[in-house]
């Protein structure tokens, strides 16, 4: 069985944010409006983390694109009261939105703050919610949710892998965000095949991991930028 | 004719020695529904607000994507803490056979069921579906934080209700008898009590065990509250402290909250003759020790954050020390340590109106006390994000206010139906204690030098 993950390159990546576009449109995302905007109420799967370097006149700000990193001992399952997050057999973070109480004790636990909630009931203008992507289910009010590795294209794959009577393997699936990166930035893929691209580059001595003193072991890698 | 006949035959008279303690429920005047009208009026108001924010949902707080636990979580807190004045002190009082505890009991009890079951209802406040409440029980994982918090509120809300219940079986057979109404309610509570030696041996086998089975769950209810904290990873919550620091401010804030009760009910109901500067004194010296207490693992928590000298530790540390929050930090160091101290260590300012000061203050300052802990830590992610803010908005005031006056509400209709300090334990108190305390006190003594001839035998077998 595959284990998923998910490299980034940081020396390839432009901060185009056409990932967390991508991560909008594909997983229906809706978008928060400015009002609710200015209220810290935005609302992303994929983030752009603003790292900023440097000092005085010689300041640096780049983005770092940071979905949630999947981690393999992850502190929001730990925490939840309803088994309404759990880890999958491939080493996704799921939330069960039926089951989801939204005690948001799962957002208060989690490091990276990958978790969003529906303050309100989504909102679609116009005829937008009539464009909504079918294989994702759309989530009400009061629940909290979370990138999903494009989880409905692992199921897609998994059919059709099986269709074609074979086992699925690296690159038969592709998220959104690493299929719209017009840098090549984002590689997804088995990390448990040694010889797929993804473990290849978490080899890689550029590669690091978002605050993995904490021992979540998280499955995004990233790599460091060259000087 | 036995003792407890004795009793009951002075009692159910129409007028008796402790007629004061009966007055609230024998003849309650307009004030009584003017209060809980006013009272419940706010309630309803607060009722509405919720019933619009699970229409509209949790958008209507001022909670966001930082900050996603607010002034509900700090109020559950805040309530569950309160609610140990009671049953620990009046536990503990009882354990240690401390004789003034009889007018502060029942009190004491009183505030600690009805705050627990306001806090207990907090949660489900702050649930974004709280129609699915539930599931807590039907899928519930026994490893979440929440789940222990569940179960020991539970524990701790049966029992304390019971605990209240048994010691006041005599007090409601006396309203009974005096045939007060609505005596259905008197007839049905009271239970078959008489008096008689058995029920009253069984009574006081029944408080016995009660009293130190309360003990331990009171302590594992702020215990498993602070856990909720604590057991992530997040900065200024991951800390080892936090069980028994949690349990120091519960029994702090409860202490405050209940002389803060007893020095309004002595003037509502004229209660002087019960309510000593004495019992009052007690208190106070009660509470400035847990103040002492409170400072001490107040700095010993900050120093060692701040020794550490860890980036995402300091980033909440400098939050509430000089950052946005500072205002909130410094005024609970005053108000938990400077004001209590000052006031309560000198005998000159150790009165009434003083320890009303100062148990008010206590109050606000625990308040803020959970208010810190909850928001600055959510507010400073560990990642490169924005500091969060977090503005309470009206929806959260009201719903503030809605626990304050169901607080209060359930006070006022206790105090209408059932005596606020405990008539039989005064009686027992008047006709017993002093033979009984000297006797004790006797015990403490040491022993008679025996004569010659009874030691030469004990050193010859």
């Amino acid at each position: 069985m595959s284990r998923w993950g998910m490299v980034i390159d940081l020396d390839r990546c432009t901060g185009c944010g056409a990932c967390m576009a991508a991560c909008h449109q594909e997983n229906n995302l809706p978008a928060a409006g400015p009002e609710e905007s200015s209220r810290d109420r935005a609302f992303h799967w994929l983030r752009l983390l603003p790292e900023v370097s440097g000092s005085g006149a010689e300041v640096k700000v780049r983005y770092v694109p940071q979905p949630c990193v999947h981690c393999d001992d992850p502190p929001c399952v730990r925490v939840c009261p309803v088994h309404a997050t759990y880890l999958s057999e491939e080493g996704i973070v799921a939330q069960i939105y039926s089951r989801c109480i939204g005690c948001r004790y799962c957002m208060a636990a989690c490091p990276y703050n990958a978790k969003v909630f529906n303050w309100y009931e989504p909102e679609w203008p116009g005829d937008l919610k009539r464009s909504t992507n079918p294989d994702v289910s759309l989530r009400p009010k009061g629940v909290v949710e979370k990138c999903t590795f494009c989880h409905h294209r692992v199921v897609k794959a998994r059919e059709e892998t099986r269709a074609a009577g074979r086992e699925m393997r690296d690159g038969d699936v592709t998220p959104a965000c690493a299929e719209s990166c017009p840098a090549g930035a984002i590689v997804f893929g088995d990390l448990d095949d040694p010889t797929s691209r993804v473990s290849e580059m978490t080899r890689n001595p550029r590669a690091f991991r978002l605050l993995a003193d904490l021992g979540t072991k998280p499955k995004v890698y990233y790599l460091a930028e060259r000087d | 004719m036995t003792e407890a006949d004795e009793i009951q035959g002075t009692t159910a008279g129409l007028e008796f020695e402790d007629q004061d303690l009966l007055r609230s429920i024998e003849d309650s005047g307009v004030a009584f529904r003017v209060v809980s009208t006013l009272l419940g009026l706010v309630i309803l108001t607060a009722w509405v607000i919720f019933g619009r924010q699970i229409l509209l949902g949790l958008g209507v707080t001022g909670l966001n994507q930082p900050v996603a636990w607010g002034f509900y979580i700090v109020n559950f807190v805040f309530f569950i803490g309160i609610s140990h004045a009671g049953t620990l002190i009046s536990a503990i009082l009882r354990l240690s056979q401390a004789e003034w505890r009889r007018p502060i009991t029942r009190m004491a009890e009183v505030i600690t069921v009805v705050v627990l079951a306001i806090g207990a209802f907090h949660p489900v406040l702050d649930l974004g579906r709280p129609d699915r409440a539930l599931n807590i029980f039907t899928a519930g994982r026994l490893q979440s934080p929440l789940l222990w918090d569940v179960s020991s509120i539970s524990a701790y809300f049966t029992a304390s209700t019971v605990y209240l219940y048994i010691p006041m079986i005599p007090d409601i057979a006396l309203l009974r008898d005096r045939g007060v109404r609505p005596r259905w309610l008197y007839t049905f509570l009271a239970w078959g009590w008489q008096g008689t030696p058995r029920q009253q041996a069984v009574l006081e086998r029944a408080v016995s065990i009660l009293m130190v089975l309360v003990i331990p769950i009171a302590i594992s209810v702020h215990t498993v509250i602070s856990y909720i904290f604590a057991m992530t990873l997040q900065p200024g919550w991951h800390s080892t402290i936090f069980g028994p620091y949690f349990v120091v401010g519960a029994i702090f804030s409860g202490i405050a909250a209940l002389m803060m009760v007893m020095i309004v009910m002595r003037r509502v109901f004229h209660l002087e003759r019960y309510l000593k500067q004495v019992h009052f004194d007690y208190l106070s010296r009660l509470l400035l020790i847990m103040s002492l207490l409170w400072i001490y693992f107040t700095f010993s928590e900050y120093l060692t954050a701040f020794f550490g000298n860890e980036p995402s530790e300091m980033r909440v540390f400098y939050y509430k020390i000089t950052g946005p929050y500072a205002p909130f930090f410094w005024s609970m160091v005053a108000a938990n340590f400077l004001v209590p101290v000052g006031i309560l260590s000198f005998r000159r300012t150790r009165t009434i109106p003083g320890i009303f000061i100062a148990s008010a203050s206590v109050v606000v300052g625990m308040w803020l006390e959970r208010l810190n802990i909850v928001v600055p830590s959510l507010a400073n992610p560990r990642l490169p994000l924005p500091t969060g803010y977090y503005i309470p908005s009206l929806v959260e005031w009201v719903m503030f206010a809605g626990g304050f006056a169901t607080f209060m509400l359930g006070f006022v209709i206790f105090a209408r139906f059932f005596p606020l300090i405990s008539v039989w334990e005064i009686q027992e108190g008047r006709k017993l204690s002093v033979a009984e305390t000297t006797e004790r006190l006797e015990g403490y003594l040491p022993d008679p030098v025996p004569s010659s001839a009874a030691q030469s035998a004990t050193e010859r077998g």
